[in-house]
């Protein structure tokens, strides 16, 4: 069997796993999802390995691994085809590590483990689907199917105002597919000259480049907008707080870890390398919606008080940073553009983690309720730091490596309108830094707030309704442990040695930077 | 053409079916058992179902000089509405064994004439035939809408539903008439080369034919009985109405459209194109802010009948695309409501409880029902990986398929209702799952005829999609039609 559907055949045997287990058994369900998620990691792993190792023996293709099964034919022409480039293979291995350390992080999930399980492998699926695909079909298939889960994950298992949070993203992010829709509509029937073989293949699109400018004008926004959707690109950004805020742990991680790079990919792989004429005549409507994602996100993360909310909008403005990169349209800058996927993959899943595991003890996420956290949860608190260092590009951390690059390559346009927006957006790396900082300052440092000591142990005092409670507080347990280091370990690869990656990654994108110029 | 009684064989559906009916009205009379008499009839009926699997090939045929005619996608649709009515026939199993205990021979020998009436309809080979399987497919729906003798919601049901369908039908009759005043001569073939050089006088003859279609397919704006029929039906009827009968009206619909008007499709295309938009996105509205679950999925059955009609619509570049497309469409939409209307049904038998709020917290007294109904709305949303996914992108590549820019807009409009109807159905899954309820609905056991039944329409809302070769298929016999 192809290695690239071995990661979709090994999740599905996890949901029939799970499925079968009884609900009772929660520890059965757990070490299933760890060890069915270790398989996934180490596929990853042979994946990055033998790719390069491909590559190193000089394989010219342009996706390694390819395999294609005909599905439909005649009426329409679809395929079951798979396929990885550099930058599959980099989002791979981030959506690996990241729902490994999602599953240790849900270690604590009681209530419905067995149905939050589930569904947690069901979004896996549509994800790890998504990045594998090369048959435009197929790829939009396995992007509903991650989006739907989300629904019932932040639906059920959230915290606050989840209903409607729900709803919301659930409805936005499908608003976005039904834009998608049309344009891969457009993009299929256009996909040969008259009277050719119709084909949903990205590279034989690609080869055949047969729609004309007229059409492109149409197609590329919808198809750009509708992947940008989930993007987080600003106008259509507002699902991303509430729904990141609502969503379980786990899940945050996973959603702004891995699907929301499933929108940069998408904008990428599939509006901008498909109709790159129309791309070039757009894209600087859509660098300056980029350019004010990025800095508005950063002000707006500056304003909040609920620790979530701080790093969805953080998430808002730079996964804005990687859409604006790509749409710099050279090769530096979208090199940048995936490394800041990767980056902010990592750094933003640790930071959910994170959150979530202060929340889960203390039942409060609001900075201005907490204080002196450094001294009751020594642990917890250094990862939060490393993560934010990470996040504010701290060199030897990945977001210094992605950001710089970025910086770089967009510089590189010497005309007013990119220099001045490229300036524009790298304020936001200060703004970044006026927050992170903020709430380093003022829950992890400084006097113990709210919390008394008793003994050796510390309590966790808050009153609601009039009613006082006394919550515990300790540090990380093993499986919370497990999670954070993974993601920081991580973070150092890319930020301390970060040349194969971004050799890796660059190499793929030569050919598609090369036609946008 | 002179008849003879080789004709007969094209007609192999209707003919069995006959026999059924018969032996159903005898054994009606002299089996006194009624659960006996019930077996009986479902064994009938699905013996002719399967029949009709297997006088499957060579029908292709003409019968009574033209006006019956059978081509190779004419039993493949009988077929499905067979087997649509075979599931209606289990899931009302057990309301036949309780309420309905005086009126069993009634409820199957009139559902199988207004099926006889829809075979009819669909292989009409001109106006007036279709016209006669069009009533008969009407009226004795009507006895079955007001088959809840004790309360007077099914009277009032019927009540509309007669009034409206006498109406529209005069309507139609009267388009009818204006056609074979403009044309010559009501079979299709004829009105095929004699409708051209459009005149007002053609358009306002179609205008009325349509009108009156439209009211079989609750299109908006002939969509006002709906609702309170659906609701004061006793959901197996409501089921059949909204799958079966809806699915032979555009069927026939279609058939008429690419055969009668296939030389000017530009007049119906322009009218069909405001009537989807308005369907569709009337029928959403109003399914919004429904609390009974029939009503509700009434409102959704219209804006259904919308996406339908886009398949419909596709067919005036190429018929053989919309055509394949719509009857792949009815085909997952039949699995998928039925299961909705199927599952609503047993609730109602076990509890009487109908109302959304009614659902709060299904999952945790019944999680099967509630996944199975899960299921059946993300399907009727259009989710992948469910069957309902398909069918939609389907139906909408029909009409992107002609690169037309009008198209596109369509399509666009029908996706943004879509999200629409997501909303609505999300509503069900919400309540079913995150809802906190005082009163749940206890948990119980369905019977076992729905259960299989509800399997089926699972099974084939998880599997059809992913079997290519059904739509391949379907895509193959549309073939030999449009002639």
């Amino acid at each position: 069997m192809n290695i690239l559907s071995a990661f979709v055949v090994v999740l599905l045997v996890m949901l029939v796993a799970v499925f079968l287990i009884p609900g009772e058994k929660k520890n059965a369900i757990r070490w299933t999802m760890a060890a069915g998620s270790m398989v996934i990691l180490g596929l990853a792993g042979y994946l990055v390995w033998d790719f390069l190792a491909q590559r190193e023996a000089g394989a010219t293709d342009k996706f390694l691994f390819a395999d294609s099964t005909v599905w439909y034919e005649g009426v329409i022409n679809i395929s079951y085809s798979v396929g990885v480039d550099g930058v599959s293979v980099a989002m791979i291995m981030l959506s690996a590590i990241v729902v490994i350390t999602g599953v240790f992080a849900s270690w604590a999930v009681e209530d419905k483990a067995k149905e939050y399980f589930l569904w947690f492998i069901m979004l896996s699926i549509g994800v790890f689907g998504f990045f594998i695909s090369v048959d435009l079909f197929t790829m939009f298939l396995f992007y509903e199917v991650a989006l739907i889960p989300m629904y019932l994950l932040i639906g059920v298992w959230g915290s606050g105002d989840k209903e409607y949070a729900a709803m919301k993203l659930t409805l936005m992010l499908m608003g976005g597919s039904a834009f998608l829709m049309v344009g891969i509509f457009g993009i299929y029937f256009f996909s040969a000259e008259d009277g050719g073989v119709l084909t949903f293949n990205l590279e034989e699109i690609a080869a055949n480049a047969a729609m004309p400018i007229e059409w492109q004008r149409v197609f590329f926004p919808l198809t750009f907008v509708g992947f940008g959707v989930l993007g987080a690109m600003f106008p259509f950004h507002t699902w991303s707080p509430d729904g990141h805020a609502s969503a379980p742990t786990a899940v945050s991680m996973l959603h702004a870890g891995v699907l929301m790079k499933l929108g940069g990919y998408g904008c990428f792989r599939v509006a901008m390398t498909l109709m790159p004429e129309a791309c070039k005549e757009q894209a600087w409507i859509f660098i300056v919606l980029t350019g004010i994602s990025v800095v508005y996100g950063a002000f707006s993360a500056c304003v909040q008080n609920d620790l979530k909310y701080i790093n969805a909008y953080s998430s808002v403005s730079h996964c804005g940073l990687v859409l604006f990169a790509l749409l710099m349209m050279n090769q530096t800058a979208m090199t940048g553009a995936i490394l800041q996927m990767l980056s902010h993959g990592l750094m933003t899943a640790l930071f959910f983690a994170l959150i979530g595991m202060i929340y889960g003890q203390t039942h409060t996420r609001d900075i201005r309720y907490l204080g002196g956290l450094m001294q009751v949860m020594p642990f917890l608190c250094v990862c939060y730091v490393i993560a934010g260092m990470a996040s504010l590009g701290l060199p030897g951390l990945s977001g210094f490596v992605a950001e710089m690059t970025i910086f770089v390559g967009s510089f590189a346009h010497e005309d007013l309108f990119h220099r001045v927006l490229v300036i524009g957006g790298c304020t936001s790396i200060v703004i970044t830094a006026v927050y992170i900082l903020r709430v380093v300052g003022k829950i992890l440092f400084g006097p113990l707030y709210k919390i008394e000591k008793v003994g050796d142990q510390y309590n966790y005092v808050s009153e609601h309704h009039g009613e006082v409670h006394h919550y515990p507080l300790r540090d990380a347990i093993w499986y919370e442990k497990i999670a954070t280091i993974g993601l920081i370990v991580s973070i150092a690869i890319i930020g301390l040695y970060p040349v194969w990656i971004s050799d890796m990654i660059s190499e793929s994108l030569e050919a598609v930077a090369a036609m946008l110029n | 053409m002179d008849l003879d009684y080789s004709q007969f064989l094209s007609m192999s559906h209707e003919v069995s079916l006959v026999v059924v009916l018969i032996v159903l009205l005898l054994a009606d009379l002299l089996i006194k058992n009624k659960k006996a008499f019930q077996y009986l009839a479902i064994a009938a009926f699905a013996l002719h179902t399967v029949a009709g699997f297997c006088y499957y090939t060579d029908m292709a045929g003409d019968a009574f000089a033209g006006m019956y005619v059978s081509r190779d996608a004419h039993p493949f649709v009988k077929n499905i509405l067979n087997i649509g009515t075979l599931i209606v026939f289990f899931f009302s199993f057990e309301w036949n064994n309780n309420e309905n205990k005086n009126g069993v021979g009634e409820f199957f020998f009139l559902t199988l004439s207004t099926l006889i009436g829809m075979y009819f309809m669909i292989s009409a080979g001109d106006f007036l035939f279709f016209y006669i399987g069009l009533e008969t497919a009407s009226i004795p729906m009507a006895a079955l809408v007001a088959m809840n003798k004790k309360c007077t919601e099914g009277a009032e049901a019927a009540a509309k539903y007669i009034l409206t369908a006498s109406f529209s039908s005069g309507v139609m009759l009267f388009g009818i008439s204006l056609i074979y005043g403009v044309c010559g001569s009501l079979y299709f073939d004829e009105v095929q080369t004699a409708f051209t050089n459009i005149t007002s006088l053609h358009i306002f003859a179609l205008v009325c034919f349509i009108a009156g279609v439209g009211f079989k397919i609750s299109l908006v704006p002939f969509h006002f009985w709906t609702a309170d029929t659906y609701q004061g039906a006793p959901t197996g009827i409501t089921a059949y109405l909204s799958v079966i009968s809806k699915g032979a009206a555009v069927f026939a619909f279609m058939c008429i459209l690419y055969k009668a008007f296939a030389n000017e499709p530009d007049v119906w295309k322009s009218i069909l194109w405001w009537l989807i938009v308005i369907t569709i996105t009337i029928g959403n509205l109003f399914a919004i802010r429904q609390k009974n679950l029939k009503r509700f999925l009434a409102f959704s059955s219209i804006s259904q009948a919308g996406y339908i009609m886009l398949g419909v619509y596709a067919g005036y570049a190429e018929a053989k695309v919309g055509m394949s497309s719509t009857i792949y469409y009815i085909l997952i939409y039949m699995f998928t409501n039925l299961a909705a209307f199927g599952i609503i049904s047993s609730i109602e038998n076990k509890t009487g409880k109908v109302g959304m709020d009614d659902y709060n917290g299904l999952y945790s007294t019944n999680p099967k029902l509630a996944f199975a109904m899960t299921l059946a709305m993300f399907s009727l949303g259009g989710i992948p990986p469910f069957a309902g996914f398909f069918s939609k992108f389907f139906i909408f590549a029909a009409v992107a398929s002609t690169k037309v820019y009008g198209d596109y807009v369509l399509v666009f409009l029908a996706l943004l209702n879509t999200i629409i109807s997501l909303y609505y159905y999300l509503l069900v899954v919400k309540a079913m799952f995150i809802n906190k309820s005082e009163s749940p609905i206890e948990t119980f056991k369905i019977d076992t005829m729905s259960r299989v039944a509800l399997l089926v329409c699972v099974v084939a809302i998880l599997v059809i999609g992913f079997i290519s070769s059904i739509y391949m298929n379907i895509y193959n016999i549309s073939d030999g039609f449009a002639n």
